[in-house]
């Protein structure tokens, strides 16, 4: 106890760095996934083709990743961008597919009706497709997030400030309640990360709240941390 | 080529030196994919049945989802370095986080297996008088089997990256390059063992999935 009141500053320094270098990922892979989504489902084989690199892409450990990156990109090792790109590119592992799935998971009936009554395409994405497509879009969306926020962590080995700076000294200076303050504000960030997420989506998507039927099926659920 | 980092790293393995002895790359590679398969198969052992359970039975569904959707929120590297503070040097507390970040996966993959299983199909198969036991084993696990597979993969890669980590607290395996090779500034070495430990992932990953292709079942 005696620990955390005299390194308060220290932590909160850390929750910041650390939420700096969650927060772009989590967003940019987003973005990013929704182009790449509607390319993977324009044919089966470019799905398949995606489908499988995002699986293999997500099979690689972070932590050599974030030491090869480095020499690709000429940064620093402890420059918080090989972070930012990695985990971008597990997030885009992980919300690809998921995406796909989700654009897919769009009534093609509905979206010819919309064409009928005068939506032009572009008008008929942002209006009736991506809305449509939004419960399945947030369930892989909150995968992401959680699966970010933890594995900025591994960060800390190298010497990139976050909350793994925590698990790293602790270790060193052989303090088991600074590691699990680490353990305990890492997880508590990617729920409260995840919380805000659910609510956002039931603030856009009203039809998803409690006693509206539901689509979800098991499968996209699993990400959901309770 | 030798002046870029891959080179260097690409020279720093092709030093003979590198592959014999306790501390060559066989001896580590061996070190490392032993870690994992105990990791994986202890954590087998206790998932794959209860995950088998609750799929064919229906109960405790919520906490199966949960477990699943927390593990991801645990950092690794805090499970692995509070488990080698709090319990020592030695192999229980690398296995204890093996196990525990294991479980939810091989967990989820058994349970959907057995859920995902057609309803009607299963009531024919108890219409026409099998056991319990007979439609687990007979008829829901032959059918989910892809998805089984697809729960040991997420372990495997999982335990892959988990065992790199266990490094950092002393332990053996690939991650020994990376850490030595970070406490020496010995970048190229640090670099050999990334590309070692991402080849031994995607190797382990591209196999699982080859399995996972392979126990389709036919005709559904």
């Amino acid at each position: 106890m005696n620990w955390l009141q005299s390194n308060l500053d220290q932590i909160v320094a850390y929750t910041g760095a650390h939420l700096a270098q969650s927060l772009p990922p989590i967003l940019i892979a987003f973005l990013l996934a929704l182009p790449f989504a509607k390319l993977a489902n324009a044919a089966g084989w470019l799905r398949t083709g995606i489908t499988t690199a995002s699986g293999l892409m997500y099979a690689i450990p972070s932590l050599p990743l974030f030491v090869l990156l480095p020499g690709m990109l000429g940064t620093g090792f402890r420059s918080p961008v090989n972070i930012i790109l990695a985990l971008t590119l597990y997030g885009l592992a992980l919300m690809v597919p998921s995406a796909s799935d989700a654009f897919r998971s769009v009534d093609r009936d509905v979206l010819s009706s919309a064409t009928a009554q005068g939506y032009a395409p572009a008008a008929r994405f942002w209006a009736v497709e991506l809305p449509l497509a939004g419960p399945v879009l947030l369930a892989g969306l909150r995968v992401v997030a959680v699966s970010t926020v933890s594995l900025v962590t591994v960060g800390g080995v190298l010497g990139v400030p976050s909350l793994g700076m925590l698990f790293v000294d602790g270790f060193r200076r052989g303090i088991p309640v600074q590691i699990l303050t680490g353990v305990v504000l890492t997880a508590v960030l990617a729920l409260m990360l995840d919380a805000l997420l659910v609510l956002a989506g039931r603030m856009l998507m009203p039809w998803t709240r409690r006693g509206a039927p539901r689509r979800s099926r098991g499968r996209e659920r699993t990400g959901a941390a309770a | 080529m030798n002046g870029s980092p891959l080179g260097q790293a690409l020279e720093w393995m092709a030093d003979p030196a590198r592959w014999t002895g306790p501390s060559g790359i066989p001896a580590r590679m061996l070190e490392h994919l032993g870690y994992t398969a105990l990791g994986v198969l202890v954590a087998a052992l206790i998932a794959i049945p209860l995950g088998l359970l609750v799929g064919h039975t229906g109960r405790g569904k919520g906490i199966v989802v949960m477990a699943a959707g927390a593990a991801r929120a645990l950092p690794t590297l805090g499970l692995v370095t509070l488990f080698a503070l709090l319990m020592g040097i030695g192999l229980t507390a690398p296995l204890l986080a093996f196990v525990v970040l294991a479980v939810p996966s091989l967990l989820a993959g058994a349970y959907s297996a057995v859920e995902s299983a057609d309803p009607a199909t299963v009531d024919a198969a108890r219409a026409q008088g099998m056991t319990e036991m007979q439609i687990l084993t007979r008829v829901e696990i032959p059918l989910g089997l892809p998805l089984l597979i697809g729960g040991l993969r997420g372990a495997t890669v999982q335990v892959v990256a988990t065992v790199m980590l266990a490094a950092y607290v002393g332990n053996g395996g690939l991650g020994r390059y990376i850490f030595l090779g970070l406490g020496s500034q010995d970048y190229p070495q640090m670099i050999a063992g990334s590309v070692l430990v991402i080849a031994l992932a995607l190797v382990l990953d591209l196999l699982l999935l080859g399995v996972q292709r392979l126990t389709a079942p036919r005709g559904v």
